[in-house]
């Protein structure tokens, strides 16, 4: 009856969103009493997940899954949870694995619960604490069907090693043309930047930036800490910036260890957007601003001193603490 | 999955949308904090819901489609349905009950789809109220529909749909055949080209029919327990911006961020 996480890869390496899974697991399957399988697809480099306590991985190797596909991958990961008798399954809340979850829940019968950002309050009646009215309340849910899936908030949970010697073996599903009826024509991507879902840290910026010519300050910041690029919806609304860097309520969530907003001055909206992240840097030329309400740290000036200011006070700093 | 023999020569939407407090509500709890307190809210549709319900206005519009809105709700909700056949669907189900847990009003969405047989079932991939996030996704499973969520872009030729889903740093452009169930959200159309109710709107909504359904099974598969706000923040560590050597050392020593 093995906790099961579905341990997501990108580039032929495991995320980190996968760790703070297995992470999750070991503390709950400890409390249980049972161990933790991971299944992985098409990924065979995954002995880190063993570092974190993961007891079994189970690779399916399928050509057919080369792209991802969210029936197809939805139904391998519910036949292994069948076959283990799992109780438990975990996902995370990448695009991928919010797109897989319901359908994993309605294969198994199981209630889900999304956004969850720490371990059970209680294992019987299972009830988990998850985030709620975008982020502006916790909400204590209690699943009542036997088989549970949950979907752990990135970041809310941290990872934590557990070494432990890992079994590994090979998965194979029973799959169907039914599982392959949305056909991938293109993909298109970015390469070479991190994405905002994926990055530690993101810099963000708004109409303080006065117009969309000012913005190189902000690439060269965030480039400096290896940061995604953001914006604020107004900007992303005119033109400004991308609508792929919108983040917000109704944007994108950010849920990156730093956020750092600049002339960005704090909407309810931008905020719910951004809460999930641990860190929040404000620097605005308006004392008033409401971000400085929710900011940890804060920056009273004009982001056009301070910024190019940051930028080479911190080439100084990484090359003194490389 | 079911398949259509005869098909009919309007595409039939179904467009899935919640009641929720807008965006700027406070939120507090009350009895116990068992509950959301609506005293003082104003509720609308779901903003994710709104993306689609625009979509389907230009299916409308340019091929013909005919739109139902459902919501899973008590009266209450009837004024949201309002607005949307005032935007311009054609009618409106109410299931009467309090839409407490996903998996309730994915199943009671699903007879709803199996009654009137939709060609294109749209929901907002999650709504701003529970963020469950789950309803489309699980209405794909018990139909055994194709389903896209994250949907950026829609677009349907006769009984084939190409669908723009959104990915991490990108996009996945997609096909699928009818029937087709999508998780709508922001970039499925414009901002600037979301639909609100005109005047003209407005009085036709007044004899549009809203049918009330009521639940057969109460099967859920979580409750809600409790809700909590969160713990206050203490007050913003200022810096001073001749001083941004701080900044940098509490950042690194303190938050440990960097």
């Amino acid at each position: 009856m093995a906790i099961l996480l579905y341990a997501e890869s990108a580039d032929g390496k495991i995320k980190k969103v996968a760790l703070e899974l297995a992470s999750y697991a070991k503390k709950v399957a400890a409390q249980l009493n049972t161990t933790v399988t991971a299944i992985t697809i098409n990924n065979t480099d995954t002995s880190i997940l063993a570092t974190y306590g993961v007891d079994k991985i189970c690779n399916v190797s399928e050509p057919k899954l080369a792209t991802f596909n969210a029936k197809a991958y939805s139904d391998t990961i519910a036949q292994l949870a069948k076959k283990e008798g799992s109780q438990l399954v975990l996902l995370a809340a990448t695009t991928d694995s919010l797109y897989l979850a319901p359908l994993v829940a309605v294969a198994l019968e199981a209630g889900y619960a999304s956004n969850v950002v720490a371990l059970p309050e209680s294992i019987s009646p299972f009830q988990v604490k998850r985030t709620a009215f975008s982020n502006k309340a916790f909400n204590i849910t209690e699943i009542t069907t036997p088989i549970k899936v949950l979907g752990i908030a990135k970041n809310s949970f941290g990872i934590h090693e557990n070494p432990v010697t890992a079994q590994t073996e090979a998965f194979t599903p029973t799959l169907s043309d039914a599982d392959f009826n949305i056909k991938v024509e293109n993909i298109e991507k970015v390469s070479g930047k991190v994405t905002i879902a994926d990055a530690e840290i993101v810099v963000s910026a708004g109409r303080g930036m006065k117009g969309p010519e000012n913005w190189g300050m902000i690439e060269e910041l965030a480039s400096v800490l290896g940061a995604a690029t953001a914006c604020s919806k107004p900007v992303s609304d005119i033109g400004w910036r991308p609508h792929s860097e919108h983040v917000g309520q109704t944007g994108k969530p950010v849920a990156s260890n730093l956020y750092i907003a600049i002339g960005i001055s704090g909407a309810i909206q931008h905020i719910a957007g951004i809460n999930s992240s641990k860190v929040k840097v404000v620097i605005n030329t308006d004392p008033e601003a409401p971000f400085f309400k929710v900011a940890d740290y804060g920056v009273v000036g004009d982001a056009f001193t301070i910024v190019p200011a940051l930028i080479e006070k911190l080439k100084a700093f990484k090359a003194a603490n490389s | 999955m079911p398949e259509k023999y005869f098909k009919s020569e309007t595409m039939k939407i179904l467009v899935c949308i919640s009641n929720v407090p807008d965006t700027t509500s406070k939120i507090n709890f009350t009895n116990g904090d068992s509950e959301f307190d609506t005293n003082g809210v104003q509720f609308v549709i779901n903003p994710n819901d709104e993306f689609g319900l625009t979509r389907a206005m230009w299916f409308k519009e340019k091929q013909n489609a005919t739109i139902t809105v459902a919501t899973v709700g008590a009266a209450d909700a009837e004024a949201t349905l309002r607005k949307a056949l005032a935007i311009g669907a054609d009618d409106a189900i109410r299931i009467n009950a309090q839409p407490t847990d996903g998996y309730f009003v994915a199943k009671q969405l699903a007879n709803v789809v199996k009654e009137g047989n939709y060609d294109l079932i749209i929901a907002g991939k999650e709504s701003l109220d529970y963020n469950g996030g789950m309803v489309p996704g699980m209405l794909a499973g018990l139909l055994g529909f194709n389903f896209v969520n994250a949907c950026v872009g829609l677009e349907i030729n006769e009984n084939n749909a190409t669908v723009i889903r959104e990915i991490d740093g990108g996009k996945e452009t997609v096909t699928a055949t009818l029937p087709l169930i999508i998780g709508g959200q922001k970039g499925l159309v414009e901002e600037k080209d979301l639909r609100i109710p005109n005047m003209r709107g407005i009085m036709m909504a007044r004899s549009k029919a809203i049918t009330v359904v009521e639940v057969s099974e109460n099967n859920t598969a979580t409750k809600a327990v409790k809700f909590e706000k969160p713990a206050p923040k203490s007050a913003v560590k200022l810096i001073n911006p001749d001083n941004l050597d701080e900044l940098i050392a509490l950042l690194h020593n303190e938050a440990k961020v960097i």
